[in-house]
């Protein structure tokens, strides 16, 4: 039916997704430009800044300011930083735009997912890479591989359930592999008009609509959370807690638990935002969101937005993917 | 279930941790730290293979002399549990629990400190005498470990009894769990010199003996360990109030606890899988009909969110206790009868009637003052809204069960008679016929200048309005009975094999997605995905540009209702007899309501209530946030049709073959 598929990110001649994406002990030279669909995890920081920022590497190529991209597609920029503070990163963060286009129509999708692990020793960075790796390779077997299906039928399952079996897969791969050790996820899939989300912890997705409204829509499974909503403290008691680090849901818990799965429509022409607590928790959101306006370029609105973190003091990893809707 | 990591100890032989006095908590309690440099996250499971210092003792191993360790009977992160004997007392076998923990700490600063604490705690332990708190016998630290040694409790605590028991216990066993409770609290409150705060009140810490007494156990002795290691675990401890969080110990904290604790054993519902603090969003007697109004009153005040309205003292929750289980015997229950009132049914009187010569299946239309309604009597019948009064009626030659709709002066109807006809509103005279190859059950739509209308000849017709000819026809796996759904120039239809389909304004189809049996109903479209049930007894939720499924929600019986879309929910009824509210965005239930029969008809939201007809012959009136009945209406049969509304009229028919006109 399809009469051919274009990759219109990443490296052109290659997989848009790492077979095996790098394994967090793997301290090989990350370049500055990743190519999507990469696990980034446990990158060192560069020794001049502290930064990595992720590009698409040809992106630009199609962006013409002031004119819309065509085909529509998701554009998205991944970054990271390992703070100012920590020793070594425990984030995770996997990026995927892909787009089925024929001379009829064109068919992007957009799976990302960003994974904060917790406590130290060596469990923060495998809990969040195991937890990533984990929910990407269910995504991309269930949900990516039938997009080339040369049957055009979609799958029959549903994509919530998909991303709950997903989550599950995951809690019990880091049950078993890295006993003791936790992990936030946020995953969400953009497809057709909707995206899904699948969240557990406190990492945020945001969107920011055309008209500059900034949107959260993943819900913290914080104690802090929690106390704010029984208004035992206020919002700005709970960005100074001492227990605002304190998660009641995470990937790795010994309860059986629920993610948050819920679908909602795209912001069209706006973006998505994804982050750790490294950013949301540092950079006041006003300012994340000027950042974004007044930045065309995701490149550098990422870069920036990891600079407001590192400026604010660093205090923890910061992770981020930026979306760019069609 | 799995166990929870708090609970990683053999539950048997536990032992006690008190935090004494009102001191600042020096131990953290709860859930995972992240992100900051001085706390990580411990591993659970400490015992690594090699791992010198964390051997186990060997069975036969004799113990500072003393414990001969029989068997290992519970491993935790701090160490292990033994089953000992007591060799002081050769003559005699007496058997004892060995806890040992192991000291994980680098610094020596804070290894002696654990130490400290551990002896500092033990000997208050050792001090304490109630029949529900074990007695110690013996502690020391030996090289890098400490032990205590304390009674065996023949038993199990109640979170195992919980997990191999099925269904409720009964009332009155867990008012006598809780007044033990109750008990052995205020004897720890009122400790002198100063009052002891358990600060870990939950089921696995609750033992109950062969004689059902309850004993308290804890290994919160251990915490001291844990902190050394720097860690901690995952996960709320669900049982806790809010000021825990904040470094507040008080009496209130162990009362509160004990609500929470109350509360899982009534209900079932583990704390520790919900978010904190969300008892409250799990009503006792919701969950648990069987528990008294009273019991229900205790546990609630045990659980506020403020301490001061809470239960001041253990001895006040006991009184409180105590007179509910004199009164539950005693007294008859008062009945809850908080839910508004609804209406009596003969209280709503009916504007007008109008009675066809056969079943009124299909929906009514509005439009403009007048009512169109098709019967099972082929006819199609124009009736004055405001009265009832018959305008004319327009003979096919077939049954109509779909609903007409009025464009531009012209009435269009479907028919079993194969046709769609045209019908001036004014005259009620024919203006054109379409024909199609089978019955037309569809209703149709209007759009750009067509007529979009599914046959049960397997095909989508779009019919030109000015021409009367077919512009195009897509051709389904099976008959199509479903109302087509156009938004977007996109046009939605089920048919009876299953299929779901999208076509654009040239009759392309853009995608197909298949269910498992006949879908019916008619889709829905909202904020880019579409909504339909099927009598494979799900409903479905799929991407509108995509035609992938985002997820399905499982009904009791297949369903023939369409879905309505409001804020963020769905509504929509199905054949096991209930009016379901979803969440739009996850399918989430919010509530449902169950009626006496099928529900076929597709419910309608009007200001802040739906409205929806069930085979039990009443039309009903709920509050569409909360599902709460406002009224019901009775019919003498079947309503098997969606109301329409208008000026705060609500008109439908029934296969009584009656239309009525209420007034809401």
């Amino acid at each position: 039916m399809f009469d051919f598929i274009k990759k219109l990110f990443g490296q052109k001649s290659e997989p848009a997704v790492a077979d095996h994406p790098t394994a967090p002990e793997d301290e090989q030279e990350k370049s500055a430009a990743l190519p999507v669909g990469e696990v980034f995890s446990d990158v060192e920081p560069s020794e001049s800044e502290q930064i990595l920022t992720a590009p698409l590497a040809d992106a630009q190529d199609f962006v013409n300011p002031g004119g819309a991209v065509e085909p529509a597609q998701f554009i998205s920029v991944v970054g990271q930083s390992v703070g100012k503070q920590r020793d070594h990163n425990e984030d995770t963060l996997f990026a995927l735009s892909a787009i089925l286009a024929t001379d009829a129509s064109s068919q992007p999708l957009g799976i990302y997912i960003i994974a904060d692990g917790m406590g130290g020793h060596q469990h923060g960075e495998l809990a969040s890479g195991v937890a990533a790796k984990t929910v990407a390779n269910h995504l991309i077997n269930r949900l990516y591989a039938p997009f080339y299906s040369l049957d055009p039928e979609p799958p029959s399952d549903p994509l919530q359930e998909m991303m709950k079996d997903a989550i599950s897969e995951a809690q019990r791969m880091v049950i078993k592999q890295v006993p003791g050790g936790g992990t936030t996820l946020t995953a969400v899939v953009l497809l057709g008009e909707q995206m899904t989300l699948a969240h557990v912890g406190d990492s945020r997705a945001y969107l920011i609509h055309p008209d500059n409204r900034f949107q959260l829509i993943s819900h913290d499974h914080s104690l802090v959370q929690r106390l704010v909503e029984l208004g035992q403290i206020t919002d700005e008691e709970a960005l100074t807690h001492p227990q605002r680090n304190v998660v009641y849901r995470a990937i790795g818990q010994m309860e059986p638990f629920e993610p948050d799965i819920s679908t909602l429509p795209l912001p069209k022409g706006g973006y998505i935002l994804l982050c750790s607590d490294g950013l949301w928790g540092v950079v006041p959101e006003n300012k994340v969101l000027s950042i974004i306006r007044e930045n065309s370029d995701l490149g550098e609105a990422s870069r920036l937005l990891l600079k407001a973190a590192n400026d604010n003091g660093g205090p923890d990893n910061i992770s981020l993917v930026l979306v760019k809707c069609p | 279930m799995l166990p929870a990591a708090s609970q990683i100890f053999s539950s048997v032989f536990m032992f006690l941790l008190f935090q004494v006095g009102h001191r600042h908590l020096s131990i953290l309690l709860w859930s995972s730290f992240r992100g900051r440099p001085n706390l990580s996250t411990q591993q659970i499971t400490q015992n690594l293979p090699g791992q010198e210092a964390d051997k186990q003792l060997i069975s036969g191993e004799l113990l500072v002399n003393r414990y001969l360790i029989q068997n290992v009977i519970g491993v935790g992160g701090m160490g292990s549990v033994y089953r000992a004997r007591d060799m002081h007392f050769p003559s005699a076998v007496r058997l004892v629990a060995v806890k040992e923990m192991i000291n994980h700490s680098r610094d020596a600063l804070v290894r002696q400190t654990i130490v400290q604490n551990f002896e500092r705690e033990a000997n208050i332990l050792v001090s304490l005498s109630h029949p529900a708190v074990p007695r110690i016998f013996d502690y020391f630290t030996h090289e890098d470990r400490s032990y205590l040694v304390m009674e065996c409790v023949n038993g199990k605590d109640l979170e195992a009894i919980l997990s191999e028991s099925q269904g409720f216990f009964p009332e009155d066993q867990v008012i006598e769990w809780a007044i033990q409770l109750c008990d052995v609290l205020q004897y720890l409150h009122t400790h002198k010199p100063e009052p002891i705060i358990f600060r870990d009140m939950k089921p696995s810490n609750v033992m109950v003996n062969q004689y059902n007494q309850i004993i308290l156990i804890d290994f919160g002795i251990a915490k001291a360990f844990k902190f050394g290691q720097k860690g901690t675990m995952i996960g709320t401890e669900g049982y806790s109030p809010p000021e825990q969080y904040r470094g507040e110990a008080s009496p209130l904290v162990d009362i509160y606890a004990l609500g929470a604790t109350l509360h899982h054993l009534i209900t079932r519902r583990d704390p520790r899988v919900e978010p904190p603090f969300t008892f409250a969003e799990r009503p006792i007697r919701q969950i648990n009909p069987a528990i008294s109004i009273e019991l229900e009153a205790v546990i609630n005040t045990a659980l506020q969110y403020n301490p001061t309205e809470r239960f001041q003292t253990a001895e006040a929750m006991k009184e409180a206790l105590m007179n509910v289980a004199r009164k539950t015997g005693a007294l008859t229950r008062i009945s809850m009868g908080t839910s508004s009132i609804a209406a009596a049914p003969s209280t709503i009187k009916p504007l007008w009637t109008f009675e066809c010569e056969d079943q009124v299946r299909g929906s009514v239309a509005y439009d403009g003052g007048y009512i169109y309604v098709g019967s099972y009597d082929n006819n199609l019948y124009t009736l004055q809204a405001d009265n009832g009064k018959f305008i004319w009626k327009y003979p096919t030659d077939g049954g109509i069960v779909s609903k007409p709709i009025v464009y531009d002066g012209v009435v269009y109807f479907g028919s079993e008679d194969h046709r769609v006809h045209s019908v001036s509103v004014r005259s009620g005279k024919i203006i054109s016929t379409y024909y199609t190859d089978g019955p037309v059950r569809s209703s149709p739509r209007i759009a750009e200048g067509h007529i979009f209308v599914g046959s049960d000849d397997g095909f989508l017709h779009a019919v030109n309005l000015l021409s009367n000819r077919r512009a195009w026809r897509v051709e389904a796996s099976g008959p199509v009975r479903s109302t087509p759904f156009i938004t977007n120039e996109q046009v939605f239809f089920g048919c009876e094999s299953g299929e779901v389909f999208c076509v654009d304004f040239r009759g392309q189809v853009k995608w197909r997605f298949k269910a498992k049996r006949a879908v019916t109903s008619s889709p829905v479209v909202s904020q880019g995905a579409v909504f339909f049930t099927s009598l494979d007894a799900q409903i479905y939720a799929v991407d509108a540009k995509s035609g992938w499924v985002t997820w399905r929600f499982r009904m009791g019986k297949g369903s023939l209702s369409s879905p309505c879309r409001v804020d963020n929910l769905v509504i929509f009824g199905s054949a096991d007899g209930i009016i379901y509210c979803l969440d739009a965005g996850n399918a989430k239930e919010i509530w449902r309501y169950q009626t006496d029969h099928q529900v076929s008809g597709s419910p309608l939201i009007y200001k802040d209530s739906v409205y929806c007809g069930s085979a039990d012959g009443y039309m009903y009136c709920l509050e569409y946030r909360t599902g709460r009945l406002r009224w019901k209406f009775q019919t003498g049969a079947p309503i098997t049709a969606a109301p329409v509304i208008n000026s705060d009229v609500l008109y439908f028919g029934s296969n009584d073959h009656i239309v009525y006109a209420i007034p809401v």
